[in-house]
C-alpha cells in the first residue's frame, strides 16, 4: 500500500495493521485482514459495493469501534482503552455521515457548535471559528437557519463545518454525498477536498462514486473485507 | 447556552409528554403541600391551644392521648402553690356530642384560663363563666352550628345546658369548641382531675428546675415545655408523619413520571445521543442533558404544584365545614423542602435514562433508525 510520491515524505497518521473485525462471535465477518498507511494530507477514497468493510473501517480508523484482532494507530498511538477516546473525537478525528446526522430542532449554528461546547472552547472563539468555515461553504446566511429550512446540499455542507470544527487531524467521511444529486453531490466534494486541502487534513473517504473518488489522491478498492488494489 | 438549548429543545419536541410530567409533579407537589400544610396547621393549632398563656404542660406520664390523661387535683393545688410558679390552670379535654354534630371538643377550665381571659367576647361576659352552674360558653363556630346565642339553653350530650356567652378565638379547635366551668366538666366526665395543667412561670429560667421538681415530686407525671411537647408527643407525630408518608407517595408517583418520560426521551433519540458522542461529548456531558431535562420538570412541576396548593388550601380555608381550622400559612422553608424534594425525585427518576444513555455505543446507535 503505497502513498502518491508527494506525500511519501509525509508522517503516517494512519496505520492498520492486520486489523479484522467480525460479529457474533465470529459468524459475521466484516475486515479480513486489513493493512492500511494514510500519510497526512492525503485524500483516500474507499471504493467497494456495499458491505464490503468500508464503513466499518472507518469507525475503526474513528475510535467508534475496535478491530477483533489486529491495531489501529493513529499519530503513532494504539486506538482503544488505553487512550482516552473523549479527547481523541474532540481534538484527532471529524466525522462526515451519508444521512448527515444534524439536530433537526437547532440551527445551523448551533449544531456546527455542538464540538467545541463538547470540547470547551470559549464561545467567543467558537464563534470565529463558525464564521470561518460558513463563509467558506457559502453558509453564512444560513447561520440562525433551523436544519429542516435548509436544502441537502446544505445539510452536508454544515456537517462538514461541523466535523472541521475543532480542527481535527483527521477527516472520516462515509458516503458524504450518497445522499445528494449529482449537482449537489459534486459541489460538496469539491467543498470537502478544498477543505481538507487548506485545513491540511488527511481524508479517508467511503464512496459509491468512481468519477468523485479519481479525485482523491488515492482509491482503495474493498471487497469482501480486504483491500484488493490500491492506485 | 447551547447546552441549554440543546436540553430546552429536547422538552420542546414532546410538548405534550412534557407538559403531562409536569402536571404529575405539579399535582404531587400540591398534594404534599395540602396535606402537610393543613396536618401541620391542626398541630399547629392544637399546640397553641395548650400553650396558651402558659411555657410548659403537665400531664400523665405515657399516656398516648391527651384526652387519657387524668392529673390528680391535689397536684395541681400543690403545683400552684410553687415559689417558682406564676399561674396553674388545669384544662380537662373531653369529646361531647349534640344533634348533628357527633363530635365537638369540650374544654373544662376555671374562670381565671387564658383561653377565657384572653378571647373576644362575641356576646355575655367572663364573669357569667366565673359564676359557674351548669352553663357553657361557646365558641362562634359552635354557636353557629348549634344555632344558640347566648341566653339559649342547648341540649349536649345527655345535658342541658345554659349559653353564658359566645367567644372568638384565632383557634379553629376553640372556635368550634363547647367551654365548661371545669367543675362541670369534671362532672360531666366522670373524673376528678384534670387532663393537662398549663403552667407559667414567674421565671422562664426556672423550666429545667420546675421539670425536675415534677419528675421528684410525681413520677406518674411529665413536665414539658410547648415545644418540647410538640416535638414529642407521639399523636404530632404520628399527624406529622403520615402527612409527609402520604405527601412522599404522591410525589413518588410524580418522580415515576418522569422517569417514563426521561426513559422515553432517551429512547427516542438514541442516534442523536450517538451524534453528540461522535461530536466529542463525554459521558457525564451527556448524562447533564438527561439530568437537565428531568430537573427542568421537577422545578417547573414544583413551582406549578406550589401555585396549585397554594389555590387548594385558600379554597379549603372558604369550606363552611372546615372554617377555622384550616391555616393556609405556608412556610417558606416548607415550599424550599417541597420544591428540594421535587427536584430530587425529578433527578432520581432520570438515573436510570442517563445510565442508559451514557451506555449508548455510537457505532451501533449510528445504525438504529
Amino acid at each position: 500500500m503505497t502513498a502518491p510520491a508527494q506525500f511519501a515524505q509525509a508522517p503516517v497518521v494512519i496505520r492498520a495493521s492486520q486489523v479484522w473485525k467480525s460479529y457474533d462471535e465470529g459468524s459475521i465477518s466484516v475486515l479480513n485482514g486489513i493493512d492500511l498507511e494514510v500519510h497526512k494530507g492525503e485524500a483516500i477514497a474507499l471504493c467497494g459495493p456495499s458491505g464490503c468493510g468500508k464503513s466499518t473501517l472507518l469507525h475503526l480508523v474513528g475510535g467508534l469501534d475496535e478491530p477483533t484482532r489486529g491495531t489501529v494507530l493513529v499519530d503513532g498511538k494504539k486506538l482503544g482503552r488505553s487512550r482516552d477516546m473523549v479527547q481523541f473525537l474532540r481534538h484527532e478525528v471529524g466525522f462526515i455521515f451519508q444521512l448527515h446526522n444534524l439536530i433537526p430542532d437547532l440551527t445551523m449554528e448551533e449544531n456546527c457548535l455542538l464540538p467545541a461546547v463538547a470540547a470547551g472552547t470559549t464561545h467567543a472563539a467558537a464563534l470565529s471559528r463558525l464564521h470561518e468555515l460558513a463563509e467558506h461553504t457559502g453558509l453564512k446566511h444560513r447561520l440562525k437557519h433551523r436544519i429542516q429550512k435548509l436544502s441537502g446540499g446544505e445539510r452536508q455542507r454544515t456537517a462538514i463545518c461541523r466535523a472541521l470544527m475543532n480542527r481535527p487531524n483527521i477527516l472520516l467521511a462515509d458516503e458524504p454525498t450518497g445522499s445528494l444529486d449529482e449537482k449537489a453531490s459534486s459541489s460538496v466534494f469539491d467543498l470537502l477536498l478544498d477543505l481538507a486541502h487548506t485545513e491540511g487534513v488527511t481524508l479517508l473517504m467511503a464512496t459509491h462514486d468512481r468519477g468523485l473518488a479519481a479525485a482523491c489522491d488515492r482509491v482503495l478498492e474493498m471487497h469482501d473485507g480486504r483491500i484488493r488494489t490500491d492506485r | 447556552m447551547i447546552f441549554f438549548r440543546l436540553i430546552l429543545v429536547n422538552l420542546l419536541r414532546h410538548k405534550i409528554r412534557t407538559f403531562i410530567s409536569i402536571a404529575g409533579i405539579a399535582f404531587s407537589v400540591a398534594a404534599m403541600l395540602t396535606v402537610v400544610t393543613v396536618l401541620e396547621g391542626a398541630v399547629g393549632m392544637f399546640s397553641s391551644i395548650l400553650s396558651s398563656g402558659s411555657e410548659l404542660i403537665v400531664f400523665e406520664r405515657n399516656v398516648s392521648d391527651l384526652f387519657f390523661s387524668d392529673v390528680p387535683q391535689s397536684a395541681k393545688d400543690a403545683i400552684a402553690g410553687w415559689a417558682m410558679v406564676s399561674h396553674a390552670d388545669p384544662v380537662l379535654f373531653g369529646v361531647v356530642s349534640s344533634a348533628d354534630h357527633p363530635i365537638i371538643t369540650c374544654f373544662g377550665v376555671t374562670g381565671e384560663d387564658a383561653r377565657i381571659r384572653n378571647a373576644t367576647w362575641v356576646s355575655g361576659t367572663a364573669d357569667n363563666f366565673q359564676r359557674g352552674g351548669n352553663l357553657v360558653v361557646l365558641g362562634e363556630r359552635a354557636a353557629e352550628f348549634l344555632g344558640a346565642s347566648t341566653g339559649n339553653d342547648v341540649p349536649i350530650g345527655h345535658g342541658m345546658f345554659h349559653v353564658a356567652g359566645i367567644i372568638r378565638t384565632h383557634n379553629g379547635f376553640e372556635d368550634g369548641g363547647v367551654f365548661m366551668p371545669i367543675e362541670e366538666a369534671q362532672k360531666f366526665f366522670h373524673k376528678e382531675g384534670s387532663s393537662v395543667i398549663t403552667i407559667k412561670l414567674r421565671n422562664k429560667e426556672d423550666a429545667a428546675a420546675f421539670k425536675a421538681q415534677v419528675h421528684r415530686q410525681y413520677p406518674n407525671l411529665i413536665a414539658l415545655e410547648d415545644a418540647e411537647f410538640s416535638r414529642s408527643y407521639s399523636q404530632f407525630k404520628i399527624l406529622k408523619a403520615t402527612a409527609w408518608a402520604v405527601g412522599g407517595c404522591g410525589l413518588a408517583l410524580g418522580g415515576l413520571g418522569v422517569a417514563n418520560t426521561m426513559i422515553m426521551s432517551v429512547f427516542t433519540r438514541i442516534r442523536e445521543i450517538a451524534i453528540l458522542r461522535v461530536n466529542g461529548f463525554a459521558n457525564g456531558q451527556i448524562a447533564a442533558t438527561i439530568f437537565g431535562e428531568s430537573a427542568i420538570v421537577a422545578v417547573a412541576g414544583g413551582l406549578a404544584g406550589l401555585a396549585i396548593g397554594a389555590m387548594a388550601l385558600y379554597a379549603l380555608k372558604e369550606v363552611p365545614a372546615l372554617h377555622g381550622y384550616v391555616d393556609v400559612t405556608i412556610h417558606p422553608l416548607l415550599m424550599l423542602i417541597v420544591v428540594l424534594l421535587a427536584l430530587l425525585t425529578g433527578l432520581a427518576g432520570a438515573l436510570y435514562p442517563a445510565a442508559y444513555a451514557m451506555r449508548i455505543k455510537a457505532v451501533e446507535a449510528l445504525r438504529f433508525e
